[in-house]
């Protein structure tokens, strides 16, 4: 249970940090008209379609001690980032970046512009627009970003087996443990792992459709 | 917010070029100026009218002109001054009102206010709910009530914040005319004692008829005409407003004299040797000008008449005669072609049939100069 608990541990370190940084990333994204912005697109996009040991690769490469932050880590912390718990977030943080960056962008964009007209001639300012017109009726997006950033780095593998290996306790997570118990023929705890997974995934998914098929909004117009 | 506003009129001069993903670009360039009360812009769509009161409102940047409010001046080009949409106090209706759905009616009127203090902010909003008769719906979303209610929140919202200037967007659309009779009412009356300048977007003849103090007709980017809704839609000054407005004439023709002591000039139409009289426009002699005349206002007669005060009488052969629903359409060779309307009771009467000689009688006045 150790392994699931991590795994947690982490998606939900995870999936808070996304929401905070993809937040302004996907306004940005939603909102600014420079016409060079598909290139940040392309570069959120990425993580979708590399192999999550390219990404986990140059992940560890540059966490290592010789490595642009890795020299960062050991110069405030004294010790290396790689193979660590917070290497492991931060690995997980752009592998799962996509995740939570694309559903903010489209329900940022869903967002009436008049509305966001509107909210200016009434006097508010760019913040104030956003925490009470696009934020309260991006929600669904929020939820999916959210959920589906959690979900996404519970379930990641190739990325943790090369930035955190394989530390009981420390970096490994559920999908590693359910690879070792296989490795070691245990198919039995490794079937009740991966029923775990499973079952939380379905769950997820099924919390994110309802979301944004609107079964849970408390504003639903009629 | 706050503070006594003095009624200030709002002064415009805007340029801005819209690049258009076709060829086609269009301009924007007008100068204009709003005094107190309901103005309407009226022009056909596209003509840039809502273009225009985004550039008023902020919400788009022109590419070189003025805008002022009394003595505040909240764009200049000139000067690099661009005051953000949040802090020129001009209110804004949308045509699709753009009320927040996922507040209650009474949060959306409040949304301007939030630098209000808590007990200040409740008055002034019980104030316009009053106003505009919408204190029912207080704690309603915007999805659950009907469109007129929906018009008088988005009102209500604009105007509690006591804006210097008011632009509406042709936003009683879809209204039937006593609903949006009731409404206007109601803006009149609190314009009645605020007294800031008001500007009414319409493509609606109807509305110009209904509403107007003054009108400004904008068409292409440009306006063509203002002045009150008689001047503009009755003697326009533009092509295309004459024919929207049913001038079934269009002629142009060249000054040949200009009788200022009568008020009058002499055209010569379309090179023939045909001449009439026309009001005095702002033309010298030898210049180009366009003159229409309504098909209903040309009479019609078999002989030469006599002691009338009509100026202008032009002898012409009847080539054709077509029923137009209740109406017949001459058309009558002068050496320029007029279209007049005649009643089929004054065709069997008259005996009018093609190739038969007649005399065109026109009023000085029914003449139209059109830019």
């Amino acid at each position: 249970m150790d392994a699931l608990f991590l795994s947690f541990r982490l998606a939900l370190c995870v999936s808070a940090i996304l929401l905070v940084i993809g937040m302004p990333v996907a306004y940005w994204l939603a909102f600014s008209s420079w016409r060079g912005k598909f290139l940040l697109e392309s570069i959120v996009a990425l993580p979708l379609v590399l192999p999550p040991t390219v990404l986990g690769f140059y992940a560890l490469v540059a966490m290592g001690p010789r490595g642009p932050l890795g020299k960062l880590w050991i110069a405030l912390f004294g010790h290396g980032l790689a193979f660590t718990f917070a290497g492991l977030v931060l690995a997980s943080v752009l592998y799962s970046f996509p995740f939570a960056v694309q559903p903010l962008i489209a329900s940022f964009e869903g967002v009436d512009r008049k509305l966001l007209d509107a909210s200016a001639v009434l006097g508010a300012g760019r913040l104030r627009t956003f925490r009470r017109v696009i934020l309260p009726l991006a929600l669904p997006g929020v939820v999916t970003a959210l959920v589906l950033s959690f979900a996404h780095t519970l379930g990641e593998f190739g990325v943790v087996l090369m930035v955190g290996g394989n530390l009981a306790g420390v970096t490994r997570t559920v999908s590693i443990d359910i690879y070792d118990h296989v490795q070691s023929l245990e198919y039995g705890q490794a079937n009740h792992m991966a029923l775990v997974l499973l079952l939380i995934s379905f769950a997820v998914l099924s919390v994110v459709s309802a979301v944004n098929r609107r079964v849970w909004m408390p504003w639903a117009a009629k | 917010m706050g503070g006594e506003v003095k009624p200030a009129m709002l002064a415009a001069r805007i340029r801005k070029e819209r690049r258009n993903a076709g060829p086609s670009s269009f301009v924007l360039d007008v100068s204009i100026e709003v005094s107190p009360g309901i103005t309407i812009l009226f022009g056909p769509s596209g003509a840039g009218k809502s273009t225009l009161l985004d550039c008023l409102a902020g919400l788009a940047q022109p590419d070189a002109g003025r805008i002022a409010v009394g003595g505040d001046l909240l764009f200049d080009s000139s000067g690099a001054i661009d005051i953000p949409a949040r802090k020129r106090r001009i209110a804004y209706v949308f045509q699709t009102l753009a009320l927040f759905p996922h507040l209650s009616v009474e949060e959306n009127v409040q949304y301007g206010l939030s630098d209000l203090r808590e007990e200040n902010r409740r008055g002034r909003v019980e104030e316009i709910l009053a106003t505009f008769r919408v204190e029912n719906l207080r704690k309603q979303k915007p999805g659950e009530i009907s469109g007129g209610e929906r018009q008088r929140i988005a009102l209500a919202r604009s105007l509690v914040t006591e804006p210097r200037v008011l632009l509406l967007d042709e936003p009683l659309t879809g209204l039937d005319a006593e609903l949006k009779a009731a409404i206007v009412d109601d803006l009149r009356a609190w314009n009645a004692a605020k007294r800031i300048p008001i500007l009414y977007v319409t493509h609606s003849r109807e509305e110009v008829d209904a509403l107007g103090e003054r009108v400004i007709a904008v068409e292409n980017g440009l306006v063509v005409s203002c002045g009150s809704p008689m001047d503009v839609l009755d003697a326009p000054r533009r092509k295309r407003l004459a024919q929207a407005s049913g001038f079934e004439n269009l002629l142009g023709g060249d000054v040949l004299e200009l009788r200022e002591a009568d008020g009058v000039m002499r055209v010569r139409l379309e090179e023939s040797a045909c001449e009439i009289e026309v009001p005095l426009g702002y033309a010298a002699a030898g210049d180009r000008v366009n003159v229409a005349i309504r098909a209903g206002d040309i009479l019609l007669a078999t002989e030469r008449p006599h002691g009338l005060s009509a100026r202008n009488l032009i002898e012409g052969l009847i080539i054709s005669l077509e029923p137009r629903g209740t109406m017949v359409m001459a058309r009558v060779e002068c050496g320029v072609v007029f279209l007049a309307h005649v009643t089929p009771g004054a065709v069997r009467t008259l005996e009018l049939t093609a190739g038969r000689k007649v005399w065109l009688v026109l009023k000085t006045h029914s003449c139209h100069l059109v830019e």
